[in-house]
């Protein structure tokens, strides 16, 4: 457990679900938010089940709401885009008065806000009961191919020191009068960004040297996965089970 | 046996730099030797040209008695670890464990073994309460310290350290000394650190356009004024190697 300087999205827990094996909650994830998205918009009281799962589960990792829904906050751009539907959509419309809205528009929008929202908490709440490297480490669990998850790594690895020497650059670039405002900083920006391009692939010829100085070949070997976890699936999958019921009876219904 | 011998060892890079030109080195088991010279000597190319990384145009390089080529890398890496200058090109992997565990498991290690090795690696350097950090959040001490266990996890014969000093505190430096001091490996220590060069080996080579210039006792290759200045070798301020008494 890195506690000491964990990522902005972690919080610090010994909750079951802080505990429970990373592959455990990255299917759980993903199986919860396949019910989800399958579930007809029209049924709204399943999306309500869903929402409770999601508080129930919350409250179980012991995660503040405030915390929850702060990082929940990444999902608004995406839904602002929903609420324009209602305005734009065609067909029949609704009367509410002042003004008229598609109620086609209106279904759309609320499917996207609503699925978008489930999705985005569910992650949200994968990211803050599960240290990075154990969702590195429970991806490769589940088989997926190593490739992909040592891009995510080396992403996640290099993401600081990349961002680091960004700030440098910005802040030697302030540091000789600079000034940076909208418009005007696009110029230099642009050639700082090209430079950083540059150190970032030395880096990576720098990086790739260091492993075959350690012996790779091409291949990664089986990572040290000896850390004692227990892996039960039945209690975590609970929720899943709920939330595909939901699904299938939403589904059968309308 | 010697730990290391390299003789006429030519490498020239394709735009023409001959960044090393028929260098001669021999580094007996257990010896510490620092190699010393200005920017552009030929340091680095002549660390990357040890572990088969370069491939040299003329000269061999023996490691162990083992003659590097391209059949038995995988064996001549094992034998020489080389810890980098940053250790943030030496520590890619998402914790500290994974990470000292990388060198090993590709020599083929794996379950209780691959565990033990990674636990005495990082014991060796003390810092085995830091197996499951993110190396990006150790500071710049643990940092080094780590990227030494990743190359001691390999159990080399012999340790090549590129700049180890650089970017560390004189505390960090000084328990740097400590620990390399207290290894059995032989070592072959690239600096621009001299003090530091003066505390941890008896031996040093003055590297200078691609050829090793001189090779001797490090305090009598330092006390040469003439000799240090002509490669740009200039000793800190106050600094007299004739007043330190060896240890």
């Amino acid at each position: 457990m890195s506690g000491a300087h964990a990522h902005a999205l972690h919080y610090h827990g010994h909750s079951p679900l802080h505990r429970a094996a990373p592959q455990v909650k990255l299917a759980g994830l993903v199986l919860f938010v396949l019910a989800v998205v399958m579930t007809p918009p029209v049924a709204v009281w399943a999306f309500s089940i869903y929402a409770a799962i999601l508080v129930a589960l919350v409250g179980v990792a012991s995660i503040p709401p405030r915390f929850f829904l702060t990082r929940l906050s990444i999902d608004l751009p995406f839904v602002l885009f929903a609420f324009l539907l209602p305005f734009f959509g065609e067909g029949p419309r609704v009367d509410l008065g002042f003004l008229s809205l598609s109620s086609a528009g209106l279904l759309a929008a609320w499917n996207i806000l609503v699925k978008a929202t489930l999705g985005a908490g569910a992650s949200v709440l994968l990211a803050a009961t599960t240290e990075v490297s154990d969702i590195i480490t429970g991806l490769r669990k589940l088989k997926v191919p190593i490739v992909l998850t040592a891009i995510a790594a080396f992403m996640i690895r290099y993401l600081d020191v990349i961002a680091g020497e960004m700030r440098r650059t910005r802040i030697a670039m302030k540091a000789r009068g600079y000034d940076p405002s909208w418009i005007a900083q696009v110029g230099p920006l642009a050639t700082a960004a090209g430079a950083l391009f540059i150190r970032s692939y030395e880096r990576g010829e720098r990086v790739h040297q260091a492993m075959m100085a350690r012996g790779f070949v091409g291949e990664f070997p089986a990572a040290l996965d000896d850390r004692e976890e227990i892996v039960r699936w039945w209690p975590a999958m609970a929720p899943v089970l709920i939330a595909w019921a939901t699904m299938v009876m939403a589904s059968l219904i309308t | 046996m010697k730990a290391l011998a390299v003789s006429g060892l030519t490498f020239a890079y394709p735009d023409g730099t001959r960044a090393v030109n028929g260098v001669d080195l021999d580094i007996e088991i257990g010896e510490r030797v620092a190699v010393l010279g200005p920017n552009g000597a030929g340091k680095t190319s002549l660390l990357l040209l040890l572990i088969g990384v370069l491939e040299a145009q003329a000269g061999s390089i023996e490691i162990g008695g083992l003659r590097l080529g391209p059949d038995n890398l995988g064996e001549i890496r094992r034998r020489l670890g080389l810890v980098f200058q940053d250790p943030d090109d030496q520590l890619f992997m998402p914790t500290v464990e994974q990470d000292v565990g990388f060198g090993p498991a590709n020599l083929g290690l794996r379950g209780p073994e691959l565990r033990a090795r990674v636990t005495e690696a990082l014991e060796a350097v003390g810092e085995a309460d830091l197996a499951e950090r993110a190396p990006h959040h150790l500071s710049g001490g643990e940092r080094r310290r780590v990227s030494i266990a990743t190359v001691l996890a390999m159990n080399p014969e012999i340790l090549v350290l590129d700049e180890p000093t650089s970017n560390l505190d004189p505390a960090g430096r000084r328990e740097l000394v400590g620990l390399l001091g207290g290894l059995d490996a032989s070592q072959v220590v690239v600096t621009h650190d001299l003090p530091f060069a003066l505390e941890l080996c008896p031996r040093a080579v003055i590297l200078d356009g691609g050829r090793v210039v001189a090779d001797g006792p490090t305090a009598e290759l330092m006390a040469d004024r003439e000799l240090m200045n002509s490669h740009r070798l200039e000793l800190p301020y106050g600094f007299d190697p004739a007043n330190i008494r060896r240890r």
